[in-house]
């Protein structure tokens, strides 16, 4: 008798069901259940080495139950993170986020809770935490890793060319960049088949990255197209690039990655980060190692933080995880379970730490090696919002370079209409 | 509970509780009510489709223009109207110009070779072969293969310097081939891919509507004395019109937003050192989501819109007219 009616429920029922399907789909996952427990969701990418870390504070913390989303690549999660920022919603209670996008988040960090707290001062390395501080004194992420740069070489490949290969003599080898690069010369006078460096792009950052304003002021001007220094550097790596010190590869390319099973080059700027790649790409191979020396003084290649976004619903057990999970005693697990370095100062003194050893790089006491690398980076490279737009265009002008395609003066002036585009 | 029971048909009351206080008012709202059932029922049974294209095709559509008019960074959120002047800005863009360059080449190195062996594919497997499914499911693995997974895979088969395909080439006594610096040459490796990926999957439509051809005209065709390939250009080709106009235009449309396979061509996700394989859709995904300026990419969206109907409609004149030459009218 109700049929009339009932349709139309029918179809508006039918209606809300799907409206709430497509709805659903964006909304956080994370809720307390009806037993009280928490979901708390970490998005993280590549290795932090925090899986064993997860189970450990959920049987610490009954109630708390941890869900991880782990992205393949940097530059996957990012494109996650910035869509869902721009959202409004659908980010993980803690995201971890990058060095290099710092500038561009630091902008936004209405987005982001403010986790200072007076416990954890002190905790990390100076310039670590003071990247991720905003001008008025809020701090948006607990640093988890540094990039601490040191010099990993093919010892076996030093021996053939007639160079020392012992690490402590490498060490001596060359303190800076004019050093290194007549090193270079005189090693590829001897083996005319392998390369100096990996890729003109990683050694180009490196010394970048040891210019203190290189592409953007303090005010955050771009200022790469009249830097003297920058184009310094362009004007020395390209001219080595002619002289056959690099191999001409992008790094991350396939290329790059079968050169290390192919005598392709025999050093490379390392951060502690890297180990595990030339561990991985060169497995089999042998005679890698590492020496403590970085030409140029110190510096300091990546490394990431760990923020609490304001849409988290937790946001205060986020923030106690974020706390727990960069304490150095936490740091020191990840650091032996995937061997990131720690960034925190208690950390870099850690027995643990100091006492560990390489079998890979012939036994090198790495963790030593990087906690004096460390102690030797002065100041980290000023990166604000456009420091990845310039970088990705001044990587590419060096590629054009070392692929033929255009002399460096053709690169410099393709490089410098790139920067026009970049507002 | 005061329910409200009627006449199905008439729509009156046939029995209610005891007409007090508002009762009166109650009627006329459940008379009102049942008309409207008889008025808009059918539209709401046949809006779910309709309703899930608002919600997912026309309102991005017309977000993206009103985001297109706008100064809007990915992060930042929206700023002043600009007016047409993102548009502007792209079209002033040499990268623009030549990521649409570079979408064609890729798009036509693929569609064509890609349509013309998927019918000829799909001929062969209309014959009568031994373990004729299998051979007609084999051809669809490589759809099932994720892209990204094929993205790499093939990036490795065409290495520069270690690759095998140039390892292949210098077997031969070919020099090899720099398929990440050139820009034909990396043209012609991401077109590899997607031709990898798509023949198999257009062979098997193609081969559906074969089936639906008459066997007669063919036996008619051999009595004639026809040969395979006469009968295949006389008669299959053009029995195939609307399915050829089908693939035309879905490929049309998928190959000028091609994204994964050039994206994934090399790390940096630019389209190589010199934007040598660019595509319009890698572009606009550097706009938004590196450069962060959501504006200008949305108005890059809108050109590559009106472009694909652009070609779509081309398309289809041209296969119109190829299809009704030389068969039968």
């Amino acid at each position: 008798m109700r049929h009339v009616p009932s349709k139309s429920t029918a179809a508006l029922a039918a209606l809300a069901v799907l409206g709430a399907g497509a709805l659903s789909s964006c909304g956080s996952d994370s809720a307390a259940d009806s037993d009280g427990t928490v979901t708390l969701s970490v998005a993280t990418f590549n290795e932090f080495g925090y899986e064993e870390l997860f189970e450990e504070y959920e049987e610490l913390n009954p109630g708390i139950e941890i869900e991880h989303r782990k992205a393949g690549t940097a530059p996957e999660h990012q494109d996650n993170l910035y869509t869902k920022l721009a959202a409004g919603s659908g980010l993980s209670d803690i995201e971890a986020i990058e060095v290099d996008w710092l500038a561009a988040l630091v902008e936004q960090s209405d987005a982001f809770v403010d986790l200072s707290d007076p416990e954890v001062e002190g905790r990390w390395l100076d310039w670590k935490s003071e990247a991720a501080t905003t001008p008025d004194g809020k701090l948006i992420g607990y640093g988890t890793d540094i990039g601490p740069e040191a010099v990993c070489y093919r010892a076996d490949l030093f021996e053939q060319a007639g160079l020392p290969s012992d690490r402590e003599k490498v060490a001596e080898l060359f303190t800076t960049w004019d050093d290194y690069f007549e090193t270079g010369r005189e090693f590829v006078g001897e083996q005319p088949g392998t390369a100096w460096y990996d890729a003109s792009g990683g050694i180009a950052q490196a010394m970048v990255q040891q210019i203190e304003y290189s592409f953007e002021d303090a005010e955050n001007n771009v200022i790469a197209a009249d830097n003297p220094e920058v184009k310094e550097v362009f004007d020395t790596v390209t001219g080595l690039s002619e002289e056959g010190l690099s191999t001409g590869l992008t790094q991350w390319s396939e290329d790059w990655t079968a050169a290390f099973q192919n005598d392709g080059f025999a050093t490379m700027a390392c951060p502690g980060w890297m180990l595990g790649v030339i561990e991985g790409n060169a497995s089999g191979v042998e005679g890698w190692d590492i020496a403590d020396v970085f030409p140029g003084g110190g510096g300091n290649w990546g490394g990431s933080y760990l923020t609490v976004p304001t849409q988290s619903e937790h946001p205060e057990e986020a923030t106690a995880l974020a706390a727990w999970l960069t304490a150095p005693e936490q740091q020191i697990k990840a650091f032996e379970s995937k061997g990131t370095f720690p960034s925190q100062t208690e950390a870099l003194s850690d027995p643990v730490l100091t006492g560990s050893v390489n079998e890979f790089f012939n036994d090198a006491p790495t963790g030593e090696i990087l906690a004096e690398r460390a102690e030797a980076v002065e100041f980290i490279q000023h990166k604000g919002p456009r420091y990845a737009d310039v970088n990705t265009a001044f990587q590419q002008a060096i590629q054009r370079v070392d692929e033929g395609k255009e002399s460096p003066d053709e690169a410099w002036d393709s490089f410098l209409a790139d920067l026009e585009r970049i507002r | 509970m005061t329910t409200l029971q009627r006449d199905s048909r008439t729509g009156g009351p046939v029995q209610g509780p005891p007409a007090r206080g508002r009762a009166g008012s109650r009627l006329l709202s459940a008379e009102r009510r049942s008309r409207w059932d008889v008025k808009f029922s059918p539209y709401l049974y046949i809006s779910p489709f309709f309703v899930l294209f608002a919600v997912v095709g026309v309102f991005p559509l017309l977000y993206t223009a009103y985001v297109s008019v706008h100064d809007w960074d990915l992060l930042g959120g929206q700023g002043a109207f600009v007016g047409l002047d993102n548009f502007a800005r792209v079209l002033e863009d040499r990268y623009f110009w030549n990521a649409l360059r570079n979408t064609l080449s890729i798009f036509l190195l693929s569609s064509v070779p890609q349509i013309l062996i998927a019918i000829w594919l799909a001929f062969l497997l209309d014959t009568h072969l031994r373990a004729r499914t299998f051979w007609r499911m084999s051809i669809l693995v490589p759809f099932v293969v994720a892209p990204v997974a094929v993205s790499l895979i093939f990036g490795n088969l065409f290495g520069d310097r270690y690759g095998l395909v140039n390892e292949i080439l210098q077997v031969v006594g070919l020099d090899a081939v720099r398929w990440h610096v050139d820009t034909l040459p990396s043209h012609l490796a991401i077109a590899t891919m997607v031709n990898w990926r798509w023949t198999g999957y257009n062979a098997l439509i193609f081969l559906a509507a074969m089936q639906a051809i008459p066997r007669d005209v063919y036996e008619a065709a051999d009595i004639d004395g026809a040969s395979k390939f006469r009968q295949f250009l006389h008669i299959t080709v053009p029995m195939l019109r609307p399915t050829i106009i089908f693939i035309v235009i879905t490929s049309t449309i998928g190959g000028l937003q091609i994204f994964a396979e050039p994206r994934l061509f090399d790390n940096a996700g630019l389209g190589g050192s010199d934007r040598q394989y660019q595509t319009v859709t890698m572009y606009l995904w550097e706009l938004g989501w590196r450069v962060r300026d959501l504006g200008t990419a949305a108005s890059v969206a809108w050109l590559l819109f009106l472009i694909i109907i652009v070609f779509a409609l081309v398309n289809l004149v041209l296969t119109l007219r190829i299809a009704t030459s030389g068969g039968p009218r």
